[in-house]
């Protein structure tokens, strides 16, 4: 996010509205689990969402255990607020993670805009940036399984799914996803590109190494997706209520 | 033992646990953690079938009684490994040690193995350590917690030097079954905790030794698979994934085990029901009932069979942990279970030490 309105920052233009609080929930939706590449609101994570009249948003974010881990905890509260408080009419935000080990050196953190390895003083000492990227990758192997096998269900052999670019695969959300996941990290995501590449370098792949690719795409987005089905067993189990935006699986 | 259909399932639970998480073993000032730590254990339990489900009371300590109970008596178990969890900074006695185990254990002689743990920042110290325990409960294993926050070190990895020599201790003390945990945790904090890359170094540098992962990597599985493919040493330990996902989320089952048969295979995964998350019973009778759905999205999936389920119930684990197995468990074809690294001749299993 460029530029964001920082807490009591006077840089919301006067006679801006404040938006709605469903707005507000919207613009969450943009805000994903790095681990499980879905929105924050899908999961159920977000158990209130509030604006005053005077434009000061608050939400509060709860997580399926108490140790869940900090790191990914600590992006997510990062992320709502950056979503949030881009938004025109909000004069201050709070994003307050509930019930979680690190909550207070996450929700301070953030507050603060201090990073990660501050806000977590002498426990990390690097930025989240390389395991950010390191699960966009996971989630651009489980996308190509989601564009692909309906594809090769539909009898297209590997080494026609090799041949094909971005422009010529069929429009589908899950190949929306699959380039805006790409773009995120800078891989080739144009009509010209091509539909499978190594994530790790955007490099096409040979004949020979798409059989194992589309395998190892599958594996992927399996485990993400049983990841994604704990998770969501034990929010569930915490709580007993559905998240604001929850959407049942 | 399991029956059922007319076959005989000789069962090993290979990963359980024996705690007191009660409000008495707080560490005064860490109580939060200690109570977050067994309530997020409970929410696991929260994946089981509702029968199951415990109260936090219970959760947090039950009796030995409860244990001979739910994971002999009513659970299948023939013999159970226990794996330690020290976590001594938020429990005064320790989550559960070595030394609870076995104090137990060691009033059934025969029921339990008792595997130990080291933590390659204690030095000589620890590999002394690692002797005396070897030698008192005659372990053949350990779980090791390579993401434990220790002292200001932001957790280890199994291929640095120090780990190596505990390693190389491990070979020399016939302690061959490295249980190493790869699945949920906290520590440390800026890294990806999960990665296993240093599984597949260490299991390539010492071929006399198994790798077990437990867990199998969750979240990571495809990382897991990916490297256990490869290391004819490397074990998938299944605790979380039956007691996590047969009932709770039974789609993702099958994927999950389709995807372990097609790259780790039958003979190199092994039950553990991750005791007192979730008891046996359940998860045995399920799992030997259990058939890969028929849906067009799992055909590319293998199958499994009795022997399958035999082997995987607890011939591969008997097979690494010397157990020696009656004949009439045994599969009828022959077909071997666990590849056959380990040399010797099965011995009477024992808990020794006792």
């Amino acid at each position: 996010m460029t530029n964001p309105v920082t807490a009591g920052s006077p840089s919301a233009p006067p006679g801006e509205a404040p938006p709605g609080a469903a707005r507000v929930l919207a613009a969450l939706d943009a805000v994903r689990d790095p681990e499980l590449d879905e929105p924050i609101t899908s999961l159920g994570f977000v158990s209130s969402c509030t604006v005053s009249a005077d434009g000061d948003a608050q939400v509060r974010l709860r997580l399926p255990t108490y140790f869940c881990a900090p790191n990914f905890a600590f992006l997510m509260v990062a992320d709502a607020y950056d979503a949030v408080s881009a938004l025109p009419g909000v004069r201050a935000t709070e994003v307050v993670l509930e019930d979680h080990f690190a909550s207070d050196a996450i929700n301070g953190g953030v507050a603060a805009r201090a990073g990660f390895a501050r806000s977590f003083d002498g426990e990390a000492v690097g930025e989240l940036h390389e395991l950010r990227a390191d699960f966009l990758r996971k989630a651009v192997m489980a996308g190509t399984d989601l564009v692909c096998r309906p594809l090769a269900a539909a009898g297209v052999e590997p080494p026609a799914l090799a041949a094909l670019t971005l422009g010529q695969a069929p429009p589908s959300p899950a190949l929306e996803r699959l380039r805006q996941r790409r773009a995120e990290l800078g891989l080739p995501a144009g009509d010209d590109a091509p539909l499978l590449i190594d994530p790790a370098t955007g490099a096409a792949l040979g004949d020979d190494a798409v059989p194992l690719h589309l395998r190892r795409a599958h594996t992927t987005r399996v485990s993400i997706e049983a990841n994604a089905g704990i998770c969501r067993g034990m929010l569930r189990h915490r709580y007993g209520t559905s998240g604001l935006g929850e959407e049942e699986q | 033992m399991y029956e059922k259909d007319g076959e005989k399932y000789f069962v090993v639970d290979g990963h359980m646990h024996y705690w007191n998480a009660a409000p008495d073993n707080w560490v005064p000032g860490a109580e939060q953690y200690a109570k977050g730590w067994i309530e997020c254990f409970h929410a696991y339990q929260g994946l089981g079938p509702p029968a199951t489900h415990w109260t936090i009371e219970h959760f947090q300590k039950y009796s030995e009684e409860d244990l001979m109970k739910d994971v002999f008596e009513d659970g299948y178990v023939d013999v159970a490994i226990f794996q330690p969890t020290y976590l001594k900074e938020w429990y005064k006695e320790g989550f559960n040690t070595t030394e609870r185990n076995a104090l137990m254990g060691e009033k059934h002689p025969g029921k339990f193995i008792y595997n130990t743990r080291w933590d390659p920042r204690d030095g000589d110290a620890g590999i002394e350590q690692l002797r005396k325990n070897v030698e008192r409960f005659g372990s053949k294993g350990c779980k090791l917690y390579s993401a434990e926050w220790n002292a200001g070190s932001r957790g280890w990895k199994l291929t640095d030097p120090a780990a190596y020599r505990y390693l190389e201790a491990c070979q020399e003390l016939g302690v061959k079954n490295i249980h190493v945990h790869k699945g949920p945790t906290i520590w440390p904090l800026d890294k990806d905790a999960f990665d296993v890359s240093d599984v597949d170094h260490a299991a390539t540098d010492f071929q006399d030794l198994n790798f077990i992962v437990e867990h199998v990597g969750l979240p990571r599985i495809e990382d897991f698979c990916f490297m256990a493919t490869q290391e004819p040493n490397v074990y998938a330990g299944l605790a979380v994934v039956i007691g996590g996902l047969m009932h709770a989320r039974p789609k993702f089952f099958a994927k999950v085990m389709g995807e372990l048969l097609f790259w780790v295979g039958e003979d190199k995964m092994l039950f553990g029901s991750d005791y007192a998350i979730w008891e046996p019973k359940w998860q045995v009778e399920g799992f030997v009932d259990w058939e890969m759905p028929d849906d067009p999205s799992l055909t590319d999936y293998p199958r499994m069979n009795t022997a399958s389920k035999k082997k995987i119930m607890g011939l591969n684990a008997a097979k690494l942990y010397d157990i020696k197995v009656p004949d009439e468990y045994q599969l009828k074809d022959g077909t071997p279970g666990a590849h056959e690294v380990l040399g010797g001749q099965p011995e009477e299993h024992a808990a020794s030490g006792a």
